[in-house]
């Protein structure tokens, strides 16, 4: 096992979030969590890569406990996608890029860097836009230069924060097979809180879905994504249909 | 297309963004040496200007033999003590207030951060009138003054690093922070004067616009080793910094102690600030204004903003005494006046003829 989440309990303030989870996931392995509004999807993406700390479990990594690890240690080996940019000052998409090479080296970038940046930027097709400043692209343009920095950092694990919640059908498509062939290609372990329920079945190994800070199920798309779960999950009827052999959900109206 | 021409275009696009990049750095270190030439020629120019006539030839000469040997003639002692002393405490005062804007702006992503934002100048400024008006303060003697506006500026980071045990040390919490004790210092200020002679608070109250007018060799030596000692550890902090531009999240997910790193460069930027507004009083605008228009011209990354921001600063300082000086010669205004009314206009101009949200 690459990550293995144990008995994960965080609140905010004495207001319990997650509770009892209980993750493991596999090497070159893509996990998508699925939930409702307030399930604690992003809570646990940032418990996982320690921007937040839980008050109880342990989380490994390669089987060490991520708790005692050291900080560029662990940024080393997780990477974090955001959902959106907050940047508030000027940044073009290489320097944005340049920083994931953060953690392998102090002051100073090197020739070498530079190189895994280009490497990078072509690989995701954005090297036109590697002067733009990133606050002048489109939602799908950023989130493709938040993939391409997480690359940079050649991390093991990679976590996603709904990498879809602000694109179109076309850039929705792009960014989660741009994902997908890295997954395959690199061995990368990837675990993303999405809420299209439809992009889960199709791009995830396997899903987990959260109810209230708790697992409500977990194992693959067809076994999870059910009419009774998404009625019990989310409160709303739903119709699930085959395509080619995986769900695909129509909701139709929600639970009176 | 065959997979090897395709192979080749790759390769050429990379060597044109490579070139590009390169270009973007050779701009920005253009710029610095713009801003170091600016300063040399300001300087000049300062250091003729005045009650005697001095001409830019003989200032240079007298300037490298006050190397070797002691000011004797009438030009000589002019230059040396009255003159030089004032140039570069405006050089060093620009370079400290425009960093330390720089880095406040940085970790607070605020554009409208400044080194006062932290209520520090308003903690200097009623140290000072303490000492001016009551003659009381924590230090006595010949440094009363001086004293006590460094160390009531240094008041509300302490406050702020002492809410940051109970509270995350996020920018919201920050600034209203320092925004509370701005409010307490200038009650607290304002109950003073109230109670006081017209004499004492029209000199409190001059001393916080801020003038080089006690520019002496004696205060330049302890300004350059706080400008020293502050800027190296900002500079090595830069690219941490670059990444927190990114978002707290981001930049804890590349490996960077967020809240130590933003605390830290708190509290250097403080002192910065508060060692030289302590000789000056609180000169504004310049710690607002410089990086925001070294941003413009060279982009967010703090590694070039640093230096930059600095020079620049220290030209705009140097730029505005200078008019001070001679606008209404032979009155001397302070230089705080000048560069808020200078500041004020430029600030609007950059406002109206802003690209996007921020530049």
């Amino acid at each position: 096992m690459k990550l293995k989440v144990k008995d994960l309990e965080f609140s905010y303030a004495h207001v319990p979030v997650l509770k009892d989870i209980r993750i493991e996931l596999a090497e070159s392995e893509m996990l998508g969590v699925v939930g409702p509004n307030g399930a604690g999807k992003s809570t646990l993406i940032r418990c996982i890569d320690r921007i937040l700390k839980p008050q109880h479990g342990t989380i490994l990594l390669d089987e060490r406990d991520i708790k005692d690890m050291h900080l560029m240690d662990l940024a080393r080996k997780i990477g974090y996608i955001p959902q959106s940019s907050s940047q508030i000052f000027p940044a073009t998409v290489f320097d944005t890029v340049l920083m994931g090479r953060r953690p392998h080296l102090g002051w100073r970038s090197s020739e070498k860097d530079t190189e895994k940046v280009l490497e990078t930027l072509q690989m995701l097709n954005i090297e036109d836009l590697a002067m733009q400043d990133i606050n002048e692209l489109s939602g799908g343009q950023q989130q493709k230069v938040f993939i391409a920095r997480a690359l940079t950092q050649e991390p093991d694990v990679l976590l996603l924060d709904e990498p879809t919640s602000n694109l179109d059908i076309r850039h929705q498509l792009e960014v989660m097979d741009i994902i997908k062939n890295i997954v395959r290609e690199r061995g990368i372990s990837a675990i993303m809180a999405i809420h299209d329920l439809n992009l889960a079945s199709r791009y995830a190994d396997r899903i987990v879905m959260m109810n209230g800070g708790e697992i409500f199920d977990a194992g693959d798309a067809a076994s999870v994504l059910t009419p009774e779960n998404i009625k019990r999950v989310y409160g709303v009827e739903a119709e699930v249909n085959n395509n080619h052999g995986r769900p695909y959900i129509v909701p139709i109206r929600p639970v009176r | 297309m065959t997979l090897s021409t395709e192979m080749i275009t790759g390769a050429k696009k990379r060597a044109e963004i490579k070139e590009q990049y390169k270009r973007f750095i050779g701009r920005k270190i253009l710029f610095i040496l713009f801003s170091i030439i600016l300063i040399f020629i300001i300087a000049g120019v300062a250091a003729t200007l005045g009650s005697y006539p001095i001409t830019v030839m003989e200032v240079y000469s007298i300037i490298f033999h006050g190397l070797f040997q002691n000011p004797e003639t009438t030009k000589e002692i002019v230059i040396w003590n009255l003159r030089l002393p004032r140039i570069l405490m405006g050089i060093l005062a620009g370079v400290g207030l425009a960093i330390a804007g720089a880095m406040l702006q940085g970790i607070l992503k605020n554009p409208m951060a400044s080194p006062f934002t932290l209520g520090i100048a308003a903690g200097a400024g009623f140290g000072a009138a303490l000492a001016i008006i009551l003659g009381a303060g924590l230090i006595a003697g010949k440094y009363l003054l001086i004293g006590n506006a460094f160390l009531f500026s240094l008041i509300p980071t302490f406050v702020i690093l002492g809410l940051a045990r109970y509270r995350r040390a996020t920018p919201e919490t920050m600034i209203l922070a320092g925004i509370a004790l701005l409010y307490i210092f200038h009650a607290s200020t304002t109950l003073l004067m109230y109670f006081s002679e017209p004499e004492a608070v029209k000199e409190a109250y001059f001393w916080m616009v801020g003038s080089l007018g006690k520019a002496s060799w004696e205060n330049i030596l302890p300004v350059s080793i706080v400008l020293m000692g502050c800027t190296i550890p900002l500079m090595w902090k830069s690219w941490d910094v670059n990444v927190m531009g990114a978002g707290d999240e981001t930049a804890k997910s590349l490996g960077v102690n967020v809240e130590r790193t933003r605390i830290f460069i708190m509290v250097i930027a403080s002192l910065l600030t508060a060692g030289i507004i302590c000789f000056t009083g609180a000169i504004g605008f310049i710690g607002l204004v410089a990086p925001h228009m070294c941003r413009m011209v060279i982009g967010g990354d703090n590694r070039f903003l640093i230096p930059a921001s600095g020079l620049f600063g220290a030209a705009l300082l140097l730029g505005a005494d200078t008019v001070a000086r001679t606008i209404i010669a032979p009155v001397i205004l302070p230089v705080g006046v000048l560069t808020a009314f200078m500041g004020g206009p430029l600030f609007l101009y950059l406002i109206m003829r802003k690209r996007r949200e921020y530049w």
